[in-house]
């Protein structure tokens, strides 16, 4: 494959040789006299040439590697010659001492460079040093960032660049690099570097060994944008480097409706194999996407193809989702791959490779079993790996079955209860510790803990049987159960918000403190509405409802409660019929009333969380659950910090005006919330400019609608596209995918290994290997009897050996219980 | 079988006659009808005192019959050498009372604290006579109604159409005074020691009579008959003072810890082995009992010889042929001067009458009675065996036959009665899915029952529809996991986990190295070898059915599930490591369950929220209802170093690289590839 692209540049083969071919590989050197070697220069064609004493001895160390050269650079078109310099023929070029003889490169009769010896070490040396001479504009050597940044800007949308890092010049991977720009040096830029910190900064680890990066510069229009990058995985080899360069120019991905097994593309002559996603009608526009998101994971490794099942006349298997074709002519494997990360693991693990495969029957287990082993829950892998840090666990209450009833009992508590080897509860137990710094000194709440691992009874007689759970207890009331947030501020403002609820109101002055907030200042950074329930004393049942309500709704609002008899003053202040609830929303500053006639708590409940919504909220992670509860599309708008004015007035209008009232408005400030920008990635595959307002579909379809960037956010634009999305006159920008949460990974296949083990055991042993019975001996012998051999253990313990050998390296042989110990 | 842990027998031929008792304790006797107990239980020793405890405890109505003035009798008397061979661990470094109960051979079930056996002595072999007071104290304190002194003498059944099981139990004591049962719960133990008859059984002394005074033997040969615990027990009380001592069986010796089996002989006794094999004079002999006879000579000492021997013989003293005759060098040609028969016991059958149909195990002959899974007696509908007399179901494997063990049978037993005669359900708790490796692990890191009854008593988890919830019921038992509908209530309609213990499936044996070089198993990959106690998941989409019960393959302690787990084995029984221990089992509850069982922090599920139509259980269960977890400055570093999360405060230079996960990327979840089917063909 290699030499039927390099045929081409044989044409400029010009020298004339003495030699011709050996059979052996050993190429002859032709010896010349330096006349003779400049009569034979031809203009435009590369030679170089060894001068030397004629008197010095015909072998020497870099004699024998410029010999081997010869060959190699003549398929490049250079000659090679050795030049006796003779006493008389005083040439410039002989030296004038016999260990200082140079080798020169020249370009017709123009000298291009001359080489010490020591630098042409050996026969790669000697090669990749006279390409890279030649190839000076072809392969750009950068030892800046700024330099291959500036390269790399300069190519995007033009060409594709090749970028390689070797350890040092004349090394075996900067020839074949140097080869490799010989060919495709007109096509792509080649960009060179020995810098190390050049490559660290690009985001290698591992700059132990030479690297060759593909950027995919030319598809980039944007020049803000960077150029994709595909690192080659193989060893800088000649061969490597074509195949990868080659399986680069391949396209991404190929849509075929034929039988895999006939379907042949470039990929398999270049000894890549072929993966085929199984797409259906039904699913197309998202197994499209995968397939490519795929491709772009196996770029250079394998070549990825859509095959369409409803156009196939073969049939395959039913679940199959994934074909799988190692070479031309060796029979397809149907899979059935659940994840992106497996289909790029069975390929791995599947590849073509130099190295002696260990051993033949690794099928027993998957070919992704040591993925298994990867912690792949955020939550358990940051407990983990936080697992040393000291927190302040003093801060806090530690009870025990001795001390739990009497604490809680004693004083007005909150209990954490946990489980010391449960993730999520770790997790929230430094939320919990965190709470209790900030809290030192100030509240009269005790902080209080209990490990359920160590103290099961207490919990299970606390009815905690989940992790984690947050009670308050306070004497003479019945335990609440913390329902918020599992985080340090919402938490707090449980804790803030304790106060008996609904509070009892008893003046007509007091009410007003109440409504103004100032009755319960600090905590109206906790609750932005206080709640009143207005009642003529005697309705019983209205106020029964109404306290009920407060209570529920304890820890997450402020709930007050009048009824004396000069009620009447402040329904008539503000216009409420009795019973009533006043709203007052104290960021502005005002006092809604409703009415409350034949309401139960559970619709007061109701009615206050719905109060508590406001029009246009900022979205948060901590708010977003109680907006979804709505159940309407959102209306967002991202804002890169906060919120522009004219906007936010654009926006309230149209809420004002009740333009959007089949939509959620919010917006998001991306500087409090970053995770929105996680969001909008997803949204768009170029990211516009911000603000961004985008409607949502979430829960019926998953349309995103992007309100167009380079209209103006005014009110009538905005009414106009709201009205086209309604209309369905708006294509979606993408639609959210409606995937269920499938296993990400497979588990252990104990039955099958069980199974496989059993089989081994029982064609060992033979059908007359009967189960043991209890009574075995029925022997008479009178002594001991000694011939229970110990058949069992060797053989599990063969199994055993056999089966790690197979596919766990011993990597991870640190997690071994020493029982031995 | 010798005396073993805390083994229960009713004391033999104590017959006490005190009945003026009676009318206090029962209801006056009506002409007619005889009084009535719902639940009558046999026995008051660690098992008939443990089901009353449980009935009490329902408000039942039961009344318990003990022939002795007190409970426990059994332990006034035996094992006669008066060291109970069943752990007093009073230390374990652990706080949690169940877990702690893993390592308490001796306490009974109870809410009271102060009923642990731990309290009453601090031998780690405890004194017999401790266990008498225990017991005692057990009854007493909980006031359980025991009628001491009245041994009840017959059993018959009597049809009758409004009772329960459509007959009543019949039982009259040795006055003649009958009882009417609903319910009948036999607690007796083993009472009948086990004889062997050959021609010279009669000079054999038993374990039961023999004397426990090492002076009565000093320089005597002395054969013992039998290789069980009271064998052994006996051996060691002697073994300084006898010139020697032979212990001829019929099978090899079964060392427990070789065996994993606490009814076989425990290293405690074994002292005789360890002089046998340093050449001292003592020995162990296999024959098969039934072909010996022995020969009293003229000095009154014994000789071994064949029943064939003997029978062709002329039954005269000298004249009979002895094996060294033909053989001279004969093992047991020397002359003992005491033969000692520690055989164990029998259940003693002869009370209840054959209308009950209580017959005995095949296999263990005249040992046990023959019972279902459920320890109720195949033969007659309402009569359970409990205790030491039940240990059929698991003989020589679990703990069934021991306080240890049988406290937790019982009270599954009391389950069962508890929903057949008063509608009341296994109990259990429900959950939502998400915490289902949660319970898991807290049970199998916790629970002593199923530490205990290892591979006889199982934990259930039945499946809620849709897979988004669970219910968790502790404790069945394994052998009628068929009827688990009808015995607890609940409905397993949507596939069921079952959580089991269990050895390997090859390391115990009488003959089996337990310290083989590399038993002990570390990698997960190898879980499934491991062979220390470790807990096993079975995976059923269907409740199985009697059959696969039935014919489930050998060495199986359940039928052949959809997909099994085994959580690999450790050296500390503490199954909490976050990668060796529960990341596997997620991944196999969630391949069972197809589903994703990871837990994410809130700014995960908001990105998910937003971005997906679905969201992981995790955030469905947690998020949504504004129950999120939401994490701290220093996990969110860590989040991000661990490359969980995309530092979307950072610039995003390294947008394409980061976004799309590497394996195990939480923001790349699961369900990439588009046409999914269900993966459950390859479990």
């Amino acid at each position: 494959m290699m030499s039927s692209s390099f045929n081409i540049f044989r044409v400029g083969i010009s020298f004339v040789m003495v030699c011709i071919f050996y059979k052996s590989s050993v190429d002859c050197l032709p010896e010349l006299s330096s006349q003779k070697y400049f009569s034979t220069l031809q203009s435009g064609k590369a030679s170089l040439a060894y001068f030397c004493q004629a008197d010095s001895p015909s072998t020497s160390v870099f004699l024998e590697e410029l010999k081997k050269a010869v060959k190699p650079l003549q398929d490049y078109g250079i000659s090679v010659a050795k030049v006796n310099c003779v006493k008389e023929e005083a040439s410039r070029y002989c030296g004038k001492e016999k260990d200082l003889m140079k080798a020169y490169l020249f370009r017709g009769n123009i000298l291009l460079r001359e080489f010490p010896t020591d630098t042409l070490f050996d026969v790669n040396a000697i090669i990749a040093h006279v390409l890279f001479a030649l190839l000076f504009n072809e392969v750009k050597y950068v030892t800046t960032l700024e330099r291959l940044q500036n390269i790399e800007d300069s190519l995007k949308g033009k060409a594709n660049i090749a970028f390689a890092y070797v350890r040092a010049i004349g090394t075996p991977e900067h020839r074949a690099v140097m080869e490799a720009a010989f060919v495709y040096g007109t096509t792509y830029q080649f960009v060179l570097t020995t810098e190390i910190a050049l490559l660290g900064s690009i985001g290698t680890e591992d700059i132990e060994y030479a690297h060759l990066y593909f950027f995919h510069c030319k598809p980039v229009l944007d020049l803000t944008q960077q150029c994709r990058r595909t690192l080659m995985e193989q060893p800088l080899t000649t061969l490597n480097i074509y195949r990868f360069i080659k399986s680069m120019e391949a396209p991404l991905l190929t849509e075929v409706a034929e039988d895999p097994q006939q379907v042949s593309t470039v990929h398999l002559q270049l000894g890549l194999p072929l993966v085929f996603i199984v797409s259906q009608q039904a699913t197309y526009e998202a197994d499209r996407r995968t397939a490519e998101w795929i491709g772009w994971r196996l770029l250079g490794k394998a070549g990825v193809l859509l095959l369409l099942r409803d156009s196939l006349e073969v049939d395959i298997p039913q679940q199959a989702n994934v074909v799988f074709k190692r070479e031309e002519g060796m029979p397809v494997e149907y899979l059935v791959l659940h994840d992106i990360d497996l289909v790029i693991s069975h390929v791995e693990n599947n590849m073509y490779t130099e190295e002696v495969r260990e051993d033949e029957d690794d099928d027993i287990e998957g070919p992704d079993m040591d993925t298994l082993g990867i912690q792949d829950d955020e939550v358990a892998e940051t407990v983990y790996r936080d697992r040393k840090r000291q927190l302040p666990l003093e801060l806090t209450v530690e009870l025990t079955e001795e001390t739990f009833n009497a604490t809680v009992m004693a004083s007005d508590s909150i209990v954490l209860f946990y489980a010391g080897w449960q993730a999520v509860s770790m997790a929230f137990l430094q939320s919990y510790i965190d709470l209790a710094i900030k809290l030192k000194g100030t509240s009269t709440m005790l902080l209080a803990r209990i490990n359920c691992a160590d103290w099961s009874d207490v919990c299970t007689k606390q009815n905690v049987t989940e992790f984690p759970v947050v009670k308050m207890y306070k004497e003479g009331e019945n335990p609440v159960s913390y329902a918020g947030m599992l985080g340090t501020e919402d938490l707090l403002k449980f804790i803030q918000l304790r106060i008996s609820c609904p509070v009892n109101i008893t003046s007509v002055q007091e009410a007003e403190q109440y409504l103004s907030g100032e009755l319960y200042k600090d905590l109206i950074s906790y609750s932005s509405v206080s709640v009143l329930g207005l009642f003529s004393p005697t309705m019983t049942t209205a106020k029964e409802d109404f306290t009920e309500a407060g209570k529920y709704l304890k820890g997450c609002v402020i709930t007050g409660i009048y009824s004396e008899e000069d009620v009447l003053i402040l329904s008539n202040r503000y216009t409420a019929t009795l019973p009533a609830l006043l709203l007052a929303r104290h960021k502005e500053d005002k006092v809604e009333s409703l009415p409350l006639a034949n309401t139960h708590a559970q619709d007061i409940v109701q009615m206050i969380t719905n109060s508590l919504l406001e029009t246009f909220p900022e979205i948060t992670v901590e708010n977003l659950p109680t907006y979804l509860r709505l159940q309407k599309p959102l209306l967002v708008l991202f804002s890169d910090g906060s919120i522009n004015p004219q906007y936010k007035k654009a926006m309230l209008t149209l809420i004002k005006e009740k333009h959007v009232d089949s939509l959620t408005p919010c917006w998001l400030n991306l500087k409090t919330t970053p995770v929105g920008r996680g969001v909008l990635q997803t949204y768009f595959d170029v990211l516009p400019p911000l603000p961004l307002l985008v409607v949502v579909n979430l829960h019926s379809g998953g349309q995103v609608f992007a309100f167009p960037s380079d209209q103006a956010v005014t009110e009538q634009n905005l009414l106009l596209w709201l009205k086209k999305v309604e209309a369905g006159l708006e294509s979606p920008i993408t639609i959210l995918p409606a995937q269920e949460w499938k296993p990400p990974l497979p588990a252990y296949n104990f039955l099958r290994m069980m199974d496989a083990a059993a089989s081994q055991h029982s064609s060992r042993k033979g059908p007359e290997c009967v189960k043991e019975t209890d009574v075995q001996e029925n022997d008479k012998e009178q002594h001991e009897d000694k011939s229970a051999i110990k058949k069992e253990p060797t053989e599990t313990l063969r199994i055993k050996h056999w089966n790690r050998s197979n596919v766990f390296k011993a990597e991870k042989s640190f997690r071994h219980d020493n029982k031995e110990l | 079988m010798g005396l073993s842990v805390a083994r229960l027998w009713g004391s033999p031929g104590l017959l006490l006659t005190v009945a003026l008792y009676l009318a206090h304790t029962l209801h006056p006797v009506q002409a007619s009808t005889p009084p009535h107990r719902d639940y009558c239980v046999l026995g008051a020793g660690p098992a008939g005192l443990q089901m009353a405890y449980f009935l009490q405890r329902a408000g039942r109505d039961y009344t318990v019959f003990e022939r002795a003035p007190g409970p426990g009798s059994f332990f006034t008397r035996y094992p006669r050498h008066r060291k109970l061979i069943s752990i007093n661990k009073r230390y374990t470094g652990r706080a949690n009372s169940e877990f702690n109960l893993r390592h308490d051979w001796n306490s009974l079930l109870s809410h009271d604290p102060r009923l642990l056996f731990r309290h009453y002595s601090p031998a780690y072999f405890p004194d017999a006579s401790d266990m008498v007071r225990y017991l005692g104290d057990f009854a007493a304190r909980l006031g359980l109604h025991v009628l001491y002194n009245t041994t009840i003498a017959h059993v018959t059944l009597n049809k009758d159409r409004q009772a329960w099981n459509g007959h009543y139990f019949i039982l009259t004591d040795q006055k003649g005074q009958p009882y009417q049962c609903s319910v009948l719960l036999v607690a007796t133990g083993l009472s009948v020691p086990n004889l062997v008859d050959f021609p010279g059984s009669e000079y054999v002394e038993g374990y039961e009579s023999v004397s426990v005074d090492p002076k009565d033997f000093v320089g005597q040969n002395v054969l013992i008959l039998g290789r069980g615990n009271s064998a052994f027990e006996t051996a060691e009380n002697i073994l300084g003072v006898t010139n020697f001592i032979h212990m001829l069986s019929r099978s090899r010796v079964r060392l427990s810890w070789a065996t994993h089996y606490v009814g076989d002989l425990r290293a405690i006794n074994n002292g005789l082995l360890d002089t046998y094999q340093l050449k001292s004079l003592d020995g162990l002999l296999e024959s098969d009992l039934t072909d010996l006879a022995i020969v009293k000579d003229r000095e009154g000492k014994f000789h071994i010889t064949l029943k064939f021997y003997w029978e062709e013989g002329n039954q005269h003293a000298d004249a009979i042929t002895l094996p060294q005759d033909d053989s001279d060098n004969f093992a047991m040609r020397v002359a003992y001067d005491r033969v000692i028969r520690c055989l164990g016991w029998n259940f003693d059958f002869s009370i209840f009458n054959k209308s009950l149909k209580l017959s005995s195990v095949g296999e263990f002959s005249k040992k046990y009675p023959l019972v279902r899974g459920s320890y109720e007696s195949k033969g007659s509908r309402g009569l359970f065996v409990l205790g030491t007399a039940s240990h059929s179901v698991d003989y020589r494997k679990s703990a069934g036959g021991f306080i240890h063990g049988f406290r937790y049978t019982v009270r599954a037993v009391h389950r069962l009665l508890e929903h057949r005669h008063h509608g009341i359900t296994w109990p259990s708790t429900e959950h939502p899915i998400t915490q289902l490796t949660s319970s898991i692990l807290r049970r199998v890191n916790e629970a002593s029952g199923l530490y205990q009854m290892f591979s006889v008593l199982a934990d259930v988890v039945l499946v809620k529809e849709n897979a988004t919830a669970f219910e968790y019921l502790e404790e069945f038992p394994t052998q009628v996991l068929a009827q688990l509908e009808t015995i607890t209530g609940k409905q397993a309609r949507h596939g069921l986990f079952v959580i089991n213990m269990e050895y390997g499936r090859n390391f115990s044996g009488p003959d089996k190295d337990v310290f083989f070089y590399d038993r002990s198993v570390g990698h997960t990959e190898d879980a499934w070898q491991s062979n220390f106690l470790h807990p096993v998941i079975y995976y059923y989409r269907h409740l199985p059915t009697e059959q696969d019960v039935r014919f489930r393959p050998a060495d199986w302690p359940l039928p052949r599930p959809t997909a099994i787990h085994h959580i690999v084995e450790d050296f500390l029984t503490d199954w909490t490591a976050p990668v060796g221990h529960i990341l596997p089992l997620r991944r196999f509850l969630e391949n069972c369950l197809d589903t994703d069982l990871r837990s994410f922090y809130a700014e995960s599920c908001f990105l998910f929220a937003l971005t997906r139509q679905k969201l992981p259980p995790f955030c469905q269960q947690g998020y949504l209802r504004t129950q999120g977890l939401v994490g701290t400055e220093s996990l969110r570093q860590h989040r991000v170093e661990s490359g969980a999360l995309q530092d979307h405060a950072a610039v995003d230079r390294h947008r394409e690289d980061s976004y799309h996960g590497r394996v195990g990327h939480p923001q790349a979840p699961g369900p990439l590839v588009q046409p999914l089917h269900s993966n459950k063909e390859e479990l």
